[in-house]
């Protein structure tokens, strides 16, 4: 009795991904006739990419936008913090495109020859300044985070943003005293986002992308601290043409829109 | 000083009114779920009827009738409770146990270990006073139980079936110690044990339904049952029915023949009341002397002391095994049972 | 029944014999093999932990000076959160256990919540309660005290998710013990107070203990609560397990170290408090 009521719902289940499949192969290849005039073939197949966290909204749209122009390749992406990625590949990650967010952890990857040929950056990014809406604290410069009384939130100093921070600290001769040095930007825009904090320090393209939730205060002091991100092909990757035309897109003219679109620099 | 009690606990069908003196102790009889321990969770406190009241000398422990809401709780009534288990408290000592009560009341620690002393030697169990409880055996526990109860000196003494977890070889000595202690305390006992009734009661009241249905001097309930249940403690039958001028009509139809007791009247309700061993076992109708013979059907077969007690249609008889050989008995098997009218007592119900 | 609680084991039962047992388990083979392959599972990532361990640097690693501000500061809030656990969740379990009322499955279902809530969850609802937006974080600001981004978030944050631990622990221990002894403890005069002091509480305390021991481990780990609503700041808010999470982004050698000093210190507390559930001593046996 329970046998049979087993084997029926695999043969249901084998039977609606089946159809699904079906579907799906019918669409890609309805899709594929239509725009396989214009497209620069760059081979099939699947390219998967491991990138930084900052880079999920802008590598999310030119993977899309990737997929459009090449029928017949998927992208697969994955984001996590730059050392998270150095870590995954490092235990072998089937990535065919690394792209970190600091050229340190690259670095890493390149002492470890895990990648092809040395990186290429293709992006900057720079702090910005990160308020509540109401700006509660009046912070309208980098000196204003010093003042007593104001909680400050920044990245440690062990993580990238955190290190920059250190930088344009330095660079100025101003010393914060942080209420909370975490770990991620996440978590620092988020202490703000709450308004736990009455600032702080996090990249441009993160206030850019937590649209009205923060405002963004910019300060001339950031261009001491340029952060770059730099993008390469993974040693061990099976599907090497496909990664080399993404990265091509990267640092093409179509990427760089949609970086600059997002806040990030050119280096 | 009298305990006076009127309660109902509409939830348990529980409705019964009950008088106590003040050195008296009452033994609770009846059958399983009849109550019995509901009468003492609500005198205890632990139970809270529906209305009634109850006067334990001065104090008033509860008055839930005509709109009062009075109901002391179970700290402050005075009356201790002794359970079936001795319930010790397994992390503290015999003597601290009994020191427990004392300390609750206010005694010093010095002065309620002295008074805990007392009573463990009260109960003959000095020697158990540095032990656990877990060391000691169920008949040992339960003497310092008691001992931890008296020790709080309480105005009323509730005992819920004191000897009922114990093994037959420490229930003796404990009976002869209840007998002792209770002998000038007021207390109430629930029991299944007509010996424990008889030793430690003056009075005996049966609880059946919710309800007392007999209630008298303990000897007399014995000997003169009024109660299925009571004749069954007795073991004696019971036929309930209407007394006639020359015996009794059962309720289930039979004609008893026998002499009704002196002020019977016809046509009052009445028992009619006769032990095992007057019933002999035919397995043919008998047409002669004696007049009551009533065909039944053999429903159980059961060793009784040195007899065999036979029972059918809702009576027994006591007859030899030899005898029962004889006539072959078993179950389902329908046989004569004749009682001499001599041995038969007829009395109003 | 059979007098008190003196082990009167029958010749065909277990009897337990210095540490061995002899006798009877009932216990199939074929769960001996699935129970090894369980130990197997929690023990090999362990042994693989303590195999990445940089021996040389391990001592210089975890006597760091942020290494042992961060132990001292998740040992202190994970001993004053256990306090706080007790205040709070014994009255819980109590209430739970003993008292009746409507509503009560669905209040044990709520504080039994952080067990199952992500802790980030309970973080964030945290920080709309006693951050400085929050539903009382407002009112606490105007009577001066602040508790974002200080030691008393992470206690906080420790609290919430340690208290069900002990709840859970004392009320099934509540429940085991049930209200017999309570009773008889009331009729011989005791008050309330008196019971639950002399009686209720140290009749369950090996619950008590255990469930202890488990929120003190459980506040020992907590992480994701921490984070989202305390912050990470050397000494003030930054305990074990978010040094650790941060020393990973630059020092892994740093991070294994400080992970084996973490499960060290919690095998010992566990190891050393919490022993195998005792079953109560009743005397007599059931009515």
């Amino acid at each position: 009795m329970n046998v049979t009521r087993v084997r029926i719902g695999a043969l249901l289940a084998t039977g609606v991904l089946a159809a699904g499949l079906a579907g799906c192969a019918a669409s890609n290849t309805a899709s594929g006739t239509n725009q396989s005039g214009g497209s620069t073939a760059a081979g099939t197949g699947t390219v998967t990419i491991y990138a930084a966290a900052s880079l999920k909204t802008t590598f999310t749209k030119i993977a899309s936008e990737f997929e459009a122009a090449n029928p017949d390749t998927k992208v697969m992406l994955n984001f996590a913090g730059s050392s998270d990625l150095v870590t995954q590949i490092t235990q072998g990650a089937p990535a065919d495109v690394v792209a970190s967010a600091d050229t340190r952890n690259m670095a890493k990857l390149s002492d470890a020859k895990l990648i092809d040929g040395t990186a290429s950056n293709f992006a900057t990014n720079v702090l910005e300044i990160a308020v509540p809406p109401a700006n509660p604290a009046s912070i309208s410069s980098f000196a204003d985070l010093a003042k007593p009384g104001v909680k400050v939130v920044v990245c440690a100093p062990q993580v990238p943003c955190g290190s920059a921070t250190e930088t344009v600290e330095k660079a100025t001769g101003t010393t914060l005293k942080p209420v909370s040095e975490e770990s991620s930007v996440s978590d620092v825009l988020g202490k703000v986002t709450s308004g736990e904090a009455d600032a702080g320090l996090v990249y441009v393209t993160d206030v850019r992308n937590a649209g009205d939730k923060v405002k963004g205060i910019p300060f001339s002091e950031s261009d001491k601290a340029v952060n770059t991100y730099p993008i390469a092909t993974v040693g061990s990757s099976k599907n090497k043409e496909l990664a080399k035309a993404f990265i091509a897109m990267v640092t093409g003219s179509e990427g760089r829109k949609v970086l600059s679109d997002a806040g990030f620099g050119t280096p | 000083m009298t305990f006076t009690l009127s309660a109902t606990l509409q939830a348990r069908n529980f409705d019964v009114s009950l008088t106590l003196g003040s050195d008296e102790t009452v033994a609770v009889l009846g059958p399983n779920g009849a109550g019995k321990s509901t009468l003492l969770g609500i005198i205890a406190g632990l139970l809270r009827p529906d209305s009634g009241h109850a006067v334990l000398g001065q104090k008033t422990l509860f008055n839930l009738d005509g709109g009062n809401s009075h109901f002391l709780p179970p700290h402050t009534r005075g009356t201790a409770l002794l359970a079936q288990e001795p319930l010790l408290f397994p992390h503290m000592s015999v003597l601290e146990n009994v020191a427990f009560g004392p300390r609750a009341a206010g005694a010093s620690r010095a002065g309620a270990l002295q008074t805990a002393r007392h009573w463990l030697a009260e109960v003959e169990a000095a020697e158990f006073a540095d032990r656990r409880p877990g060391q000691l055996s169920g008949g040992q526990a339960q003497r310092v139980a008691i001992a931890r109860a008296l020790a709080t000196e309480p105005e009323l003494l509730l005992l819920d079936e004191p000897m009922a977890a114990l093994d037959i070889h420490a229930a003796p000595m404990l009976r002869r110690l209840l007998k002792r202690v209770l002998a000038n305390r007021r207390a109430i006992v629930i029991t299944h044990d007509v010996l424990d009734a008889l030793m430690l009661a003056d009075r005996a009241i049966v609880v059946e339904g919710g309800r007392i249905t007999e209630e008298g001097p303990t000897r007399a309930v014995l000997e003169k049952p009024r109660s299925k249940f009571a004749a069954g403690l007795a073991g004696m039958n019971l036929l309930p029915g209407t007394i006639t001028d020359r015996g009794l009509t059962s309720d289930g139809g039979l004609d008893i023949a026998a002499h009704p007791e002196d002020g019977a009247v016809p046509g009052q309700a009445g028992v009619a009341v006769f032990s095992p061993t007057a019933v002999s076992v035919f397995l043919s109708a008998e047409h002669g002397s004696p007049r009551n013979s009533f065909a039944v059907t053999i429903t159980d077969l059961e060793p009784h002391g040195d007899q065999i007690r036979v029972h059918a249609g809702g009576l027994s008889a006591d007859i030899t095994p030899a005898a029962s050989a004889d006539l072959g008995l078993t179950p389902g098997m329908t046989v004569h049972f004749v009682i001499k009218a001599t041995a038969i007592a007829i009395y109003p119900a | 029944m059979t007098p008190a609680s003196a082990p009167r084991s029958k010749a065909w039962t277990a009897r337990k014999t210095g540490r061995r047992d002899t006798g009877y388990t009932g216990v199939p083979p074929w769960v001996f093999a699935l129970a090894a392959a369980g130990a197997v599972f929690v023990l090999l990532p362990l042994a693989a932990m303590v195999a990445k361990v940089n021996w040389g640097q391990f001592i210089p690693l975890i006597t760091s000076e942020p290494s042992l501000t961060a132990l001292g500061l998740s040992l202190r809030t994970s001993a004053t959160s256990t306090v706080l656990c007790i205040v709070l969740g014994v009255p819980l379990a109590l209430v739970l256990a003993r008292a009746s009322f409507p509503g009560q499955r669905l209040l044990r279902a709520f504080v039994l919540l952080p067990l199952v809530l992500p802790p980030v969850v309970g973080g964030i609802a945290l920080l709309y309660t006693f951050g400085r937006q929050g539903l009382l974080g407002r009112s606490l600001e105007l009577a001066g005290i602040q508790i974002a981004f200080s030691t008393t978030a992470v206690v906080l944050a420790q609290t919430f998710v340690a208290l069900p631990f002990l709840v859970v622990s004392l009320e099934g221990a509540l429940r085991t013990a049930g209200t017999k002894y309570e009773a008889v403890a009331a009729t011989l005069g005791a008050r309330p107070t008196t019971v639950l002091r002399r009686v209720s509480i140290p009749l369950v305390l090996p619950g008590l203990a255990s469930g202890a021991v488990l929120s003190f481990a459980r506040c020992l780990g907590e992480f994701g609560a921490t984070l989202t609503f305390a912050g990470s700041l050397q000494g003030v808010t930054r305990t074990l397990p978010l040094e650790i999470y941060l020393q990973r982004e630059t020092d892994a050698d740093a991070a294994v170290a400080l992970s084996l000093v973490l499960v060290a210190v919690a095998v010992a507390v566990v190891g050393l408090s919490y022993r195998r559930p005792r079953a109560l001593p009743l005397q007599a046996g059931t009515k």
